[in-house]
């Protein structure tokens, strides 16, 4: 009986078979203190990877992905469960396993004053690279991430892009057993993002890696064998891609956009029919849809295409059926077990109605934004050179452009954050050069980095800002409470900014940005690190925003949400290299099938007509 | 090679570099000492030297030029001859003295009775200035006294019946030159602060900056780490104790009575407890600015107060003495001042130097406690 027993439990035991699953976690449970009581990160995770795999771990904000890796690597314990990697256990035998892992945390911490060569000496004495096999190596890293002409300078004055090259590289200084990334591709934009796929495939191609690479890019973890849906410290589904895709077959339609409407409304709409479908996103000149699982049968149901209260609907000539991609399955399965009304819970309405009738009934044709051969020069570097575009009242405009193309230093400019070197602006009908400060009472600026006060509550930091726009005590206490419930922070009024998931935080800055209800809302690279469904309901709020009147500038360095942006401008170099619609620009790009392969045909062509911009 | 003192060596050259590319290091470490030691030295004197004095004589004779003849001659005052009292006061009111000294008009008469007054007035808002110029007139004026009795100028038996006279000798310091005591006990100030200080940054800095996570999944041992942040920085702080010395030698000629050596080690046993206490303050912020703040609080505040650098912990209320008792650097003050001024003394010097040793263990233990290869 008693032998029988311990067979049984044999196959369980990491000893006996250790080389096959490089991770194993049984009712895996991390549990966080805070002092508003306890956040459960993870629960009761039963997970096997399989050694010699690429896994992706996907999952929307505060999903425990971080949380995950950073138990594989033995930097938390578990608070229950088990957990072994490369057979042994991270409780106990946290050394060896640190012995065999390399480990890309999501913030690489480079020491910026060392410099390219000199982080890349420090991590390969660090893990022990013998000398002659580490200057092949490091010839290798430093041709693969295009860094051998950089290797003097301080890591501190690389660009974005180079910098998580550089993090990649010292990771990848030895050949580790188990190659851990933790969204490697965070603010990176699509050229650096490409490169840096391209040296994580070669490297598993070439030295076996098992990686696991947490990520928001559905198209990283579609180049995966191995996903993980992760869902409130849950596992949602997991598979190949294929199979994940394989959720949503039949379910995936697209249809054409009718002239004279927006993707974007059109997108919002299909949004709010909860009974019908779960996912909708502006792709190209087509809004794509998933429907929900009971139409399989019969495709798009027939109250779709008759004309709603708002006078939208679809058109049955324009919809065809498409093939589904993983992010139709991902959507699909966070939006599963959502309740009907929870996923229609970001209305309109109360927006368009706090938003004052004036701007609303704006004439089109206003140009709030008027910029014309704009040239900013640092020294002897021109960031911005000779730029001229105009925005209307209540467009979307987007700024794109790779790491260091100058988008911020415009923006900045925009904003009245700083004096233009040459040329004209004009901001919401002031002059910026002349009346900078006017100009910024009617202007608001998200910035990048979470820029409020973190130690002061929701509640508190609203009633500093409006404090400094001016806003009057009543006016302010209404507003504030406007806002909370426009950006779906009520409840949350007393917990701590600092606290908050990054998701929170960036709604909150957007709360703090429109508290004075400007005319014009400039948002620097909003949706950085945030996954799809945070971004959908993201460009719910510009898409109401715009709506009620409000002009939207904004930076991102995801491709495809362009396509929400009315027009686009796209800048390498200080440079605009292409200005138009998104349909305007897909063409300019060679009639790509992606923006985002617009973006890299029409960024390369500039730099190849022009090789000496580095 | 060992991967031990491999990963060592790398990671004390990486401290080396920041510390040589990041000004601020430096400033603390090597420009910060000597701007201390010029100012404390020069600046902060508790001598008193040129004393601008209002002198009044109601009747001026030559007794009483004789007996205050001793100002002009003095290094320690500089005599106003004013006519009037009310002269004086209008001056000492201005600031333009800082004591007014006064002599009867029948001074020659009584001091042959060998009751003669001397008024002194002084400006009581410095009263440690106050203090020593009252000793001081004091003491001159006994001095011409004495020497009339050796002269027989008083009547016999006039002077004060049976009086014993003070015959007082400082030892150790003969002099009584403040630089003298104050230039060891900035040496103190100085390695609590290089010690404490920039150590209390570092640890912190690479808990913000999130270069920890990135070492910790590394073959890398808390030791280690820990190591690597030691010895640059003690490197940094024996740099700093050396130009101190050099200072005191050569600027303030402050004599060495003890041994070098002893100097040396004891110092050296100092700054790693003054390390060991800003890796224990930075391992469990984990924040600069907090470290920073608490760095300045519980080391370099109380060891320019309380560590018995300025006054004498004995004569403190009994509260500060206990807090200046559980100060590392009172034990290190006392050292120096005995190494530099009275010499080896066994009894005192095994005392102190076994307290900073329990010190040494105590932070260092903190440090390693609180440096864990983990985030919780």
């Amino acid at each position: 009986m008693a032998t029988e027993r311990i067979a049984a439990d044999a196959p369980l035991s990491p000893e006996t078979s250790p080389q096959t699953d490089i991770i194993r976690a049984r009712a895996l449970t991390r549990v966080f203190q805070t002092k508003n009581g306890t956040i459960t990160a993870l629960s009761g995770l039963d997970l096997d990877v399989p050694a010699g795999s690429m896994t992706a771990f996907v999952g929307p904000d505060g999903a425990g992905k971080t949380t995950f890796l950073r138990m594989i690597c033995g930097l938390l314990a578990p608070t229950s469960g088990t957990l072994h990697v490369l057979g042994r256990d991270v409780s106990h035998e946290a050394q060896q396993i640190q012995d065999r892992i390399s480990y890309m945390p999501q913030r690489f911490g480079m020491y910026e004053d060392l410099s390219v060569q000199e982080n890349l000496d420090l991590y390969a004495d660090l893990h022990g690279v013998p000398l002659p096999t580490r200057k092949e190596r490091f010839r290798r890293l430093l041709d693969m991430t295009d860094l051998a002409r950089f290797t003097a300078r301080p890591a501190g004055k690389l660009s974005g892009g180079m910098k998580q090259k550089l993090a990649l590289a010292c990771t990848l200084v030895r050949s580790p057993e188990l190659l851990l990334l933790d969204e490697p591709s965070v603010g990176v934009d699509p050229l650096s993002r490409r490169e840096l796929w391209s040296i994580i495939t070669r490297m598993v191609e070439e030295e076996h890696l098992s990686v696991i690479v947490s990520t928001a890019y559905m198209d990283e973890a579609e180049r995966c064998d191995h996903v993980i849906v992760i869902h409130e410290g849950r596992i949602l589904s997991q598979g190949s891609p294929e199979a994940l895709r394989r959720l949503t077959t039949g379910l995936c339609h697209v249809t054409d956009v009718p002239r004279g409407m927006k993707a974007r409304h059109l997108q919002a709409w299909l949004l709010d029919q909860p009974s019908f479908v779960m996912d909708a996103v502006p792709e190209g000149s087509h809004v794509r849809l998933v429907l929900r699982t009971e139409c399989r049968r019969d495709g798009i149901p027939a109250e779709l295409f008759e004309p709603s209260p708002s006078g939208m609907h679809l058109d049955p000539a324009s919809c065809r059926s498409v093939t589904p991609r993983l992010e139709d399955s991902f959507m699909f399965l966070l939006r599963r077990g959502e309740t009907t009304d929870h996923a229609a819970e970001p209305a309109t309405s109360s927006v368009q109605e706090e938003t004052p009738p004036a701007h609303a009934a704006g004439s089109e044709e206003e140009n709030v934004i008027v910029v014309r051969d704009l040239v900013r020069k640092f020294g002897d570097f021109t960031a911005v050179a000779s730029t001229s575009f105009t925005v209307k009242r209540g467009e979307v405009f987007g700024l794109l452009g790779p790491n260091g193309a100058g988008k911020t230093t415009t923006f900045r400019m925009l904003c009245g954050l700083l004096p233009a070197t040459s040329g004209y602006l004009c901001v919401a009908g002031e002059n910026l050069r002349k009346a900078a400060a006017q100009a910024r009472t009617r202007v608001g600026y998200v910035s990048q980095k979470f820029s409020l006060y973190g130690n002061l509550s929701v509640l508190e930091n609203l009633h500093f800002f409006g404090g400094v726009y001016g806003l009057g005590l009543f006016a302010l206490r209404r507003r504030i409470r406007d806002v909370l419930e426009e950006f779906d922070l009520t409840g949350h009024e007393h917990d701590m900014s600092g606290n908050l998931p990054g998701g929170f935080k960036q709604r909150l800055s957007m709360a703090v940005g429109m508290l004075h209800r400007p005319e014009i809302l400039f948002l620097d690279e909003p949706t950085s690190g945030i996954d799809p469904l945070a971004r959908r309901l993201f460009w719910r709020r510009i898409t109401s925003l715009s709506d009620g009147g409000t002009t939207v500038i904004i930076t991102t360095h995801f491709m495809e949400e362009a396509e929400y942006c009315d027009r686009m401008l796209i800048q390498d170099a200080g440079r605009v290299l292409a200005l138009g619609t998104p349909d305007e620009v897909r063409r300019q790009g060679g009639n790509a099938p992606t923006m985002e392969e617009a973006f890299i045909r029409i960024v390369e062509r500039s730099r190849a007509s022009r090789p000496d911009a580095s | 090679m060992t991967g031990f003192f491999r990963r060592l060596r790398a990671l004390t050259v990486k401290e080396l570099r920041q510390i040589s590319r990041d000004p601020s290091s430096i400033m603390i470490g090597i420009v910060l000492p000597i701007i201390l030691i010029l100012i404390f030295g020069y600046g902060l004197s508790l001598d008193v030297k040129n004393v601008p004095i209002a002198v009044v004589m109601e009747h001026s004779t030559p007794l009483v030029r004789s007996v205050l003849a001793g100002l002009n001659g003095s290094a320690y005052f500089s005599p106003h001859y004013v006519p009037s009292m009310h002269d004086a006061e209008e001056l000492l009111k201005k600031r333009e003295v800082d004591a007014i000294l006064r002599t009867a008009g029948d001074f020659d008469s009584r001091f042959a009775k060998g009751d003669a007054e001397v008024q002194l007035i002084l400006h009581g808002v410095d009263s440690t200035t106050a203090t020593l110029i009252g000793q001081y007139t004091g003491a001159l004026l006994s001095l011409r006294t004495q020497t009339s009795l050796d002269r027989g100028e008083l009547a016999s038996g006039a002077g004060l019946p049976g009086a014993a006279v003070v015959q007082s000798r400082i030892w150790f310091n003969e002099a009584a030159e403040s630089t003298w005591y104050l230039v060891p006990g900035l040496i103190v100030i100085i390695m609590t602060l290089v010690g404490a200080f920039l150590t209390a940054l570092i640890m912190a800095r690479e808990w913000e900056r999130g270069t920890l996570e990135s070492l910790f999944v590394s073959p890398v041992g808390r030791a280690e780490i820990l190591l690597s942040k030691i010895i640059p920085y003690f490197l940094l702080g024996t740099a700093g104790l050396l130009l101190c010395l050099a200072a005191s030698r050569w600027l303030f000629h402050v004599p060495m009575r003890g041994s070098l050596l002893l100097f040396l080690l004891c110092s050296s046993l100092y700054l790693i407890v003054a390390l060991g206490m800003g890796l224990a303050i930075s391992s469990v912020t984990r924040s600069q600015f907090l470290s920073c703040q608490i760095a300045l609080v519980i080391s370099f505040l109380p060891a320019v107060i309380l560590s018995g650098f300025l006054f004498d912990l004995r004569s403190v209320p009994l509260a500060a003495r206990i807090v200046g008792n559980i100060l590392p650097a009172t034990y290190y003050m006392e050292i120096l001042k005995t190494l530099f001024l009275a010499g080896n003394n066994p009894a005192i010097l095994l005392r102190d130097c076994a307290a900073l040793l329990f010190y040494a263990v105590l932070f260092m233990g903190i440090a390693i406690r609180f440096t864990r290869k983990n985030l919780d």
